[in-house]
């Protein structure tokens, strides 16, 4: 008989009061030659199931690096975890035999990825690649896993499933390639799914309908969903929370309905302000001042100091912790009360 | 695909025309009688040469001569004659078949040591293994046939004959079956080897950056499945292809191989001919070469397609 998760996976049973996924002070560094880059400098968040969490942020603020640390598809080396815990259902991922990681990939917690045609394998047709979970994890026969992935690529809704379970990723549009992509993924009902900007590659339209499916599927399965993205227009309808990254930290972290009400953060605020608005139109589109920080060389203090127009003399020299400011609601800022008073 | 084909074919026609012309041309003007050389030494009695040079056409301009060949290989399919008037046809006959022999057995160990090695180093990139291997492929590149050829028959033919009692490595001619091939197989695929690990360590390097690579370990797969499915089933495709192309490359290279080890192959037989200046038998073994070039090379084309689904040929 084939291995199955529950077989190998310690993680049943111990769960209790901890988070369905608990990121807690992860720190992951890449020693390269030129020095070593500090990508991820202690994040922490939680998904409970059923929970959307958006994590937010600019290319190089550490929210990939965090999502592949999870899945555990890092390259190590160059890639290090130096502290910190990745716990899923109580059990800390990082301390599980390779073997043990295999089997919560894919199975536990499913990725889906930017670009679905690289990250699609180009020599096999789309019904190959979705029934291989099946044979490869559930040990299914070849016909039995493809009526699967018929299945499941109906669930995604692409039109004709049937007809094209045996065409290639080329042959399909970019909206139904990233279908497919999360066909693959949910396909053995993970608990926590993790996109990584699954929308950015796609036109306007295609976007709303492949978040609403993502939602769709959310309801349906219950699982935690982790959805990172650059683009806060593709969060605000469907995240219950919001972590936003900056430099390798999460700087604020809010229900969604707060932290577009008020923003507490200088960075955050900087990023809702240069959402083109309708009102607006014709006026110059606000941009944050200044280049995302070198991961070399980190400023001293606050890594936001150099763009900020909230600075004050301590923000050089002291790194602000996460300041609680109501519940779960938290801001790294020395000056978060009069960023969320609206001074400037 | 099917209309693909014939169009490939009819293109090669020109193809075969002009490599059949050129050579043609180039032993045409090799210096020297070829009837005189016939007699050698002595002083030939000029009536003989007179009648000789009228029969081998070879009084008649360039081009003409050239009608002469072509026609008859062409409307009666008569590859011509040799000075000794041994029918060309007839002469390749064996010969062809020894260098086949010498060419599939050098492609099949090229293949499998080329593409092992190559597998071996990209998997262990940067380690002392894999430079060990870049660094063994730089001298077989390096080392030429005629010196590699030499220096592994007497290893491999004469010295572990003496040490052994066995005679595992025939040194010459064809007399022990396929056995008599392994040896000249492998000086023949010397260089090619070395070339196909690097390409293969390249190639499997490459693919094992790509996305979907990601995307399979994503998927739970165990680290085997990732490389010898999902990378591989790509990092093959352009191996493929040069494979293809040094099928035509092995069988011309054949010359030097097959005369170190005594081999009666078309490529022994084209020095002779090339020495003798026997026109007919020279582009007679050309114009084959230049037809396995164009088989494997349409060969390679179509299996591209079978390899890569997003390539179709219209």
């Amino acid at each position: 008989m084939k291995k199955t998760s529950a077989d190998v996976l310690p993680v049943e049973g111990v769960y209790g009061d901890e988070p369905l996924l608990a990121v807690d002070d992860l720190h992951v560094e890449f020693r390269t030659r030129a020095g070593i880059v500090r990508a991820v400098n202690g994040v922490s968040y939680t998904v409970n199931p059923g929970e959307t969490l958006a994590v937010l942020g600019e290319s190089g603020s550490g929210k990939s690096v965090t999502a592949q640390a999870i899945m555990g598809i890092l390259d190590m080396p160059p890639a290090h975890i130096p502290h910190g815990e990745i716990r899923f259902k109580g059990t800390d991922l990082l301390k599980l035999s390779e073997e043990a990681r295999t089997q919560v990939r894919g199975q536990r917690i499913a990725m889906i990825f930017q670009d679905a045609l690289s990250a699609l394998n180009p020599v096999f047709t789309v019904g190959w690649q979705i029934s291989e979970m099946f044979r490869v994890h559930r040990g299914m026969s070849k016909a039995d896993a493809m009526k699967k992935a018929v299945e499941l690529m109906d669930r995604v809704r692409i039109p004709a499933a049937r007809q094209r379970v045996n065409d290639y990723p080329h042959q399909f549009s970019g909206g139904m390639r990233q279908r497919i992509m999360i066909a693959m993924s949910i396909a053995l009902d993970p608990e926590v799914l993790i996109a990584d900007e699954p929308t950015t590659a796609l036109d306007v339209t295609v976007q709303a309908q492949i978040m609403d499916l993502l939602a769709d599927l959310q309801r349906e399965s219950q699982m935690g969903l982790i959805l990172i993205t650059h683009d806060l227009g593709v969060v605000a309808d469907v995240a219950d929370k919001i972590a936003v990254m900056y430099a390798g930290r999460i700087v604020e972290r809010a229900s969604v309905h707060d932290i577009y009400r008020a923003p507490a953060h200088p960075y955050t605020k900087g990023l809702l302000e240069s959402i083109p608005r309708v009102d607006l139109k014709g006026q110059d589109l606000y941009a944050i001042k200044g280049l995302p920080p070198n991961l070399l060389e980190l400023p001293t203090g606050c890594a936001f100091h150099p763009r900020c127009p909230y600075r004050q003399d301590n923000c050089v020299t002291d790194v602000p912790p996460l300041y609680q400011i109501s519940g779960t609601r938290g801001s790294a800022c020395h000056y978060w009360r009069e960023v969320l008073d609206g001074e400037r | 695909m099917g209309r693909y084909i014939i169009r490939r074919l009819l293109q090669s026609i020109p193809v075969l025309l002009g490599a059949t012309l050129l050579i043609f041309t180039i032993v045409f003007a090799l210096p020297g009688d070829p009837i005189a050389a016939l007699a050698g030494e002595k002083q030939s009695n000029p009536n003989l040469v007179a009648i000789l040079r009228e029969r081998y056409h070879l009084n008649d301009p360039l081009l003409l001569q050239y009608w002469h060949y072509i026609s008859g290989v062409l409307f009666r399919g008569d590859l011509g004659i040799n000075f000794s008037e041994v029918p060309v046809s007839q002469l390749l006959a064996g010969k062809f078949q020894v260098t086949l022999n010498l060419a599939l057995t050098a492609l099949i160990i090229e293949a499998l040591v080329g593409v092992g090695l190559g597998l071996w180093a990209a998997l262990r990139r940067g380690k002392a293994t894999d430079t060990m291997i870049l660094a063994s492929t730089l001298l077989l590149i390096s080392v030429p046939t005629l010196v590699s050829g030499f220096i592994l028959q007497y290893i491999l033919g004469v010295k572990l004959k003496q040490w052994t009692g066995a005679d595992i490595f025939p040194i010459a001619g064809i007399a022990n079956g396929l056995r008599s091939y392994l040896l000249p197989g492998f000086v023949l695929a010397g260089v090619s080897i070395a070339y196909l690990t690097r390409l293969t360590r390249t190639s499997l390097a490459e693919t094992l950056r790509a996305d979907f690579i990601r995307t399979a370990t994503a998927k739970g797969l165990s680290r085997r499945r990732v490389v010898g499915r999902h990378a591989l089933r790509n990092a093959l495709i352009p191996l493929i292809t040069f494979l293809g192309a040094d099928l035509g490359n092995l069988m011309g290279g054949a010359v030097i191989t097959e005369r170190i080890f005594n081999l009666p192959g078309i490529g022994l037989q084209l020095f002779d001919s090339v020495y003798l200046r026997e026109q007919p038998v020279v582009v007679g073994i050309v114009t084959i070469l230049v037809l396995i070039y164009i088989v494997a090379n349409l060969a390679v084309d179509l299996m591209y397609a079978v390899l890569d689904p997003r390539i179709r040929y219209e």
